[in-house]
């Protein structure tokens, strides 16, 4: 490459640089001024701080339950919880997903029971999943897995069906074993969809592990807010909403990243 | 032309089947059709070839005309409906076939090395051979400064030639090659066939190259197939008596060149014709 050429590509990706890292701090900058505009209504009256206390107060609580630990041991329950959960159910689906698109015989037979069970609320199945696996552990991992599972499954049959044929004509062409068209097509091909797949799941399994929690838990993020209800603690409530947004943000970043990493060839555009 | 000039055609054409030597390929009333919504379509209709060993064999015909149908049953890519294709073995162990596909075929997630390494990857080839194969082809093909860059980071000549060079690293006995230059332009067309004919000249591997250009068939091909359309068949097989290695633009002044050019296209614009006055009819109906 010449000195010209080097400059210019380097140029471009600075440009490239500069310009995520703007959307970055645009990302930082818009929740920070709606925090300000919410603490300057409740200081001059204009909302109820009742039911909407400061960010100010909210954030002596925060502090209070950062100190006590409390806030800690339920923010580290429910991670766990969706740790395990986004495990158990992510990459079953993952697998199924990829061979339902590869193959039409499977996508026949499990198509119908995707389609006749991905419509019912993970929420309506709460009470039997208790039912089934008590009041422990399990029926809380069962929870988030069932919230991930459906759109990894789904978003990877889609990735893989998208990918263009050609690819399949090539793999074929160049003897590759069907574990070989698993590893180095339908699963790099379908990657953009399975990330998406990944995100949505992510989502739905912290709305999903909070739910669970409220009904039949004694630690997490869920729980604590449940119990702030009870004895009328509204600035617990909103710092159990807080961590769950940040939580939400930092996954999303998270998974951005690892986008970045494991799709190079598309998010280098 | 008259029996004379065909014969001495025949004399020069660097690969005519001897009766001493079994064809490379032996297709025999090679039929395809397919099923449709109006009912059966067939693409090829007793299509009977030999193709000799190290033959760079061309084949042009109208679009619709069955010879991308007949290349992917040759690369296992789809089935016959009737007849039979043989190829003799040499029994190296090679691959029977690799493919350069029409359009983009690189895989977009793979490096440019990666996709040159494809076939001999999948075939468990020993990491210091496909390091010192693909290497060569990449410097062939003047790319081994791009050997870490994502197809979508090349043009698409670049990537036409990297899908050329994962052909021939695959080392295979026989080289399909589907229309690969069909979407190029013209100067870059140009410089592809030079560099093609320059990697084949080292192993001068047996080659079945489709193409609509006429042009691009005599200026590579010894021999050229001329398939007329619905269904296709072989209308005719024309041998090419220019030298080898072959200089691409220098072939195009001289005036046999011209004269087969002419000769071919006067064969094939009657294909044309009916091909596209059956099209029409098609859209009537």
């Amino acid at each position: 490459m010449s000195i010209a050429k080097k400059a210019r590509v380097a140029e471009t990706r600075t440009k490239v640089r500069s310009a995520r890292n703007r959307d970055r701090l645009i990302g930082l900058v818009s929740p920070l001024a709606l925090i300000v505009l919410w603490e300057l209504c409740v200081q001059s009256g204009a909302i109820d701080a009742r039911f909407f206390p400061a960010p100010s107060q909210v954030a002596v609580k925060l502090v209070a339950l950062v100190v006590s630990g409390s806030l800690w041991t339920d923010t580290a329950a429910s991670l766990t919880r969706l740790f395990w959960g986004m495990l158990l159910g992510g990459i079953p689906a993952l697998l199924l997903g990829i061979v339902m698109g590869l193959y039409r015989p499977i996508r026949a037979v499990f198509d119908p029971l995707v389609a006749a069970t991905y419509p019912i609320p993970k929420s309506a199945i709460l009470p039997l999943i208790l039912l089934i696996f008590g009041l422990g552990e399990a029926s809380k991992i069962v929870m988030v897995a069932t919230g991930v599972f459906y759109p990894v499954l789904i978003n990877s049959m889609a990735g893989v069906m998208e990918i263009n044929k050609i690819y399949l004509d090539v793999g074929h062409n160049f003897k590759a074993s069907r574990w070989q068209v698993f590893r180095t097509i339908a699963l790099p091909g379908a990657m953009p969809l399975i990330m998406t797949g990944i995100k949505l799941g992510v989502g739905l399994g912290l709305i999903l592990i909070t739910i669970a929690e409220m009904v039949g838990a004694n630690s997490g993020l869920g729980h604590m807010i449940w119990n702030a209800w009870e004895i009328l603690s509204v600035e617990t409530m909103y710092v159990g909403l807080i961590v769950i947004a940040l939580l939400g943000f930092l996954f999303s970043l998270a998974l951005t990243e690892l986008e970045r990493w494991l799709v190079p060839w598309k998010t280098a555009h | 032309m008259s029996d004379d000039s065909i014969q001495d055609v025949l004399a020069q054409a660097a690969c005519v089947a001897s009766a001493q030597t079994p064809p490379k390929i032996r297709i025999r009333n090679l039929g395809k059709s397919f099923e449709t919504r109006r009912g059966r379509f067939a693409a090829l209709d007793a299509v009977s070839l030999d193709i000799p060993e190290g033959c760079f064999f061309m084949i042009v015909g109208p679009s619709g005309c069955g010879k991308t149908t007949l290349l992917r049953i040759l690369g296992g890519l789809e089935s016959e409906s009737s007849g039979s294709v043989e190829i003799a073995h040499s029994g190296s162990g090679r691959p029977e076939n690799s493919m350069v596909f029409q359009g983009d075929s690189l895989f977009p997630w793979m490096t440019v090395w990666q996709n040159a390494a494809y076939g001999l990857v999948m075939r468990g080839r020993p990491k210091t051979e496909i390091k010192e194969t693909v290497g060569h082809y990449l410097s062939r093909i003047g790319l081994s400064r791009f050997a870490d860059a994502f197809p979508h980071q090349l043009s698409g000549g670049m990537r036409q030639r990297v899908s050329i060079a994962r052909a021939f690293a695959n080392d295979p006995e026989i080289l399909l090659m589907d229309e690969p230059f069909s979407a190029l332009d013209e100067q870059n067309k140009l410089l592809l066939q030079e560099e093609l004919l320059r990697i084949w000249d080292e192993t001068r591997k047996t080659v079945l190259f489709i193409t609509h250009s006429v042009d691009e068939a005599v200026t590579l091909g010894d021999r050229i197939l001329v398939m007329s359309a619905h269904p296709g068949k072989v209308k005719m097989v024309v041998n090419v008596p220019f030298e080898r290695p072959r200089h691409v633009l220098e072939l195009r002044a001289r005036p046999e060149y011209g004269a087969l050019v002419y000769n071919i296209w006067d064969e094939l614009r009657d294909e044309v014709r009916r091909a596209r006055a059956q099209d029409e009819e098609g859209v009537r109906s």
